[in-house]
């Protein structure tokens, strides 16, 4: 099922096929005692990297995370002291994905919806079904560079900042927000669709017999019932925008501030520029300008603990639904 | 008017409806190509449409030179001869890709048959936790950690002074790149076989038990086989992946338009390339100048038609298993 459903929740281990009777090590070839010690060494190896890189990170994180970093703007500095702290960021970062997982929910879920129920005329849905995957395979820095085209037209002028010259200039939240929800849609989608396919037919024939229409049926029957599925597909799809970089970095302008343009209260910060987490690792690593290491694995730490977090709201969703069917 | 949208929906309003929003998604991949080809025709059309990506003087100083063009370039300012950009791309995404599926189809054939249940509850969220881990902080252990450590350890100083007056060895550079990309796409593919392998039908596998095949034999020619469209299906879309793989490797890949030679022998692990993906990225503040802009469309072009065929090449990659009925 391609790139949209490969990062959803595996489904539940089902219990291994019992090793046939008689089935010892001891009496196979060398060759497959070879090819069965490879598996444990990669599964084991597949543990022991995902343990280094945690358990890396939290130690780093823990030695220079501080409450002063959480709480403070940052600042343009020469020296790691005085560069503030990565409060804007983690707004940024925060803000961002609501922008996007507000875009991506309602259209991905309509999407799955026509797909499933309707479908016709058949051509048109496979042609979207595979439309979505291509979206999925598309690489982030393509839909962000295509975004800065979308967003420089005089058409979205009011969506960003316009130079003094008549430029567009194309970077803003909601532009960002907007490219990030091309990001999170086919997780969306993928989540819902499986949802849908997996409830049983008689479900919607008991609706229908009662004499409602399909689409009433798809709004009191259908959707309360794979809620769960829409809420695991939005969390593996908040996931994949909190942790994209290349977006941000071409339509957020990577702003060290929140940068409001213009007066209106929420709209200003909406089109204005700023920053992300991953933003903020990728400017204070060595490749970027900062070059303050040590920032940079405080955010990265921080970025980590929302990424565990939103894997752990996964797999409890997947296991609360498990619980009550 | 508002109190007509507050009518219930027929039917068919419903399907339309619907099915328009559902349309959207086919339309934005139309305008996606098409306004990406439209800013990238002045640098195709300058540079002609196969011979920008051949060999030919120092891609970075070409991109340099453009900055300075001005608001209305001539033709001539377009020059671009990108190839050691294609192929820091093609030799990252290509080794990886490969280095990855082998580790990947030992993991997924581990997870479905040798791992004890208590095994397998770790590795399973190992390696969702693993895909999840943004493309950053990959850029950022590698830069960090690995770095420092190929740079310090591996390269001897010896080695470095040879090439100093062409290259400089720090340490980034193609082993890294390559280590970080495989490390990157190898959970997707790990993914994507486990559950083609766990969709083969128990009746198969216990039918090659019944014939004497031990537990190895039955995994391997039975389930493997019948899931290899998948085993294709994870490679292409792992490629796609690492094709459009930016950040991090613009952090970990030295960032120089460089092209290694295979001649060099070990010193070539440690030469630094530039993929195109990272060049995209590094360049972006540089897109006022049109001529850097349009060059910059013009990879992203490459990036998403190929991404666009591996797309489709995966699909079609996995109908023959659609066909015997296998939901992957």
């Amino acid at each position: 099922m391609s790139v949209a459903s490969a990062s959803a929740p595996a489904p539940a281990p089902t219990a291994p096929r019992p090793a046939p009777r008689g089935d010892r090590l001891s009496s196979w070839r060398w060759r497959h005692r070879l090819a069965f010690l490879a598996c444990w060494a990669c599964g084991i190896a597949v543990c022991a990297i995902t343990a280094a890189i945690v358990i890396y990170m939290g130690v780093r994180g823990v030695q220079y995370l501080n409450l002063d970093l959480l709480l403070h703007r940052p600042q343009a500095g020469l020296a790691q002291s005085t560069t503030g702290g990565i409060l804007d960021p983690i707004a940024g970062t925060v803000m961002l994905t609501i922008i996007g997982i507000a875009i991506a929910t309602p259209l991905a879920v309509v999407a799955a919806v026509w797909l499933v129920e309707y479908g016709r005329p058949a051509p048109l849905a496979r042609a979207v079904e595979s439309g979505i995957e291509v979206v999925a395979g598309t690489p982030d820095i393509v839909i962000a560079i295509f975004g800065l085209a979308i967003f420089q037209l005089p058409l979205f002028a009011p969506l960003s900042f316009t130079a003094s010259g008549g430029g567009v200039f194309g970077r803003s939240f909601l532009a960002a927000g907007a490219m990030m929800s091309l990001i999170a849609l086919p997780l969306v989608f993928g989540a819902t669709r499986e949802g849908l396919l997996a409830l049983p037919t008689h479900l919607r024939e008991a609706s229908w017999a009662l004499g409602k229409t399909r689409i009433c049926t798809i709004r009191t029957v259908l959707l309360p019932q794979v809620r769960r599925q829409i809420a695991t597909g939005s969390a593996l799809g908040m996931g994949r925008i909190v942790g994209d970089t290349a977006v941000v970095v071409v339509l957020l302008g990577a702003t060290l501030q929140i940068e409001p343009q213009g007066n209106v209260p929420v709209l200003s910060t909406l089109r204005g520029t700023g920053s992300t987490l991953t933003t903020y690792v990728y400017g204070n690593s060595p490749a970027g300008e900062g070059n303050a290491p040590q920032k940079a694995y405080a955010a990265a730490f921080v970025l980590l603990l929302i990424v565990l977090a939103l894997n752990a709201a996964v797999d409890f969703i997947g296991r609360r639904g498990k619980g009550s069917s | 008017m508002l109190s007509r949208l507050r009518e219930p929906w027929t039917d068919g309003q419903a399907e339309r409806r619907l099915g328009a929003v559902a349309c959207l998604v086919l339309l934005i991949i139309v305008l996606m190509v098409v306004f990406v080809a439209v800013r990238a025709w002045p640098s195709l059309h300058a540079n002609g449409f196969v011979s920008w990506l051949g060999p030919g003087g120092n891609v970075d100083v070409q991109l340099g030179e453009m900055i300075k063009t001005g608001q209305h370039p001539p033709d001539s300012a377009y020059h671009l001869r990108a190839w050691p950009l294609v192929y820091g791309t093609l030799l990252t995404t290509g080794v990886s890709v490969i280095i990855g599926l082998t580790f990947a189809l030992f993991s997924a054939i581990f997870i479905v048959e040798f791992a004890p249940a208590r095994v397998r509850s770790v590795v399973v969220p190992a390696v969702r936790l693993l895909a999840a881990v943004p493309s950053v902080v990959y850029g950022l252990i590698g830069i960090l950690v690995l770095v420092p450590a190929v740079g310090n350890h591996l390269i001897s100083p010896g080695r470095k002074e040879s090439v100093q007056n062409v290259v400089q060895l720090d340490g980034t550079g193609v082993l890294v790149a390559i280590v970080v990309l495989t490390v990157m796409i190898t959970p997707i593919m790990v993914a994507i076989i486990t559950d083609a392998l766990r969709a083969i039908p128990t009746a198969w596998t216990e039918g090659a038990s019944a014939l004497g095949a031990n537990r190895w034999e039955a995994m391997w020619t039975v389930s493997v086989r019948a899931a290899r469209p998948a085993i294709v299906a994870a490679a292409v879309l792992a490629c796609a992946r690492a094709l459009g793989e930016a950040v991090a490797l613009s952090m970990v890949s030295g960032s120089r338009g460089f092209s290694p030679n295979p001649l060099d022998g070990l010193t070539y692990i440690f030469e630094p390339i530039r993929p195109l993906a990272a060049s995209m990225v590094e360049n972006v503040d540089a897109m006022n100048a049109p001529a850097v802009r349009s060059s910059i469309y013009a990879f992203a072009l490459l990036l998403l038609l190929s991404s666009l065929v591996l797309s489709i090449g995966g699909y079609f990659a996995k109908l023959p298993m659609r066909r015997q009925g296998l939901r992957v």
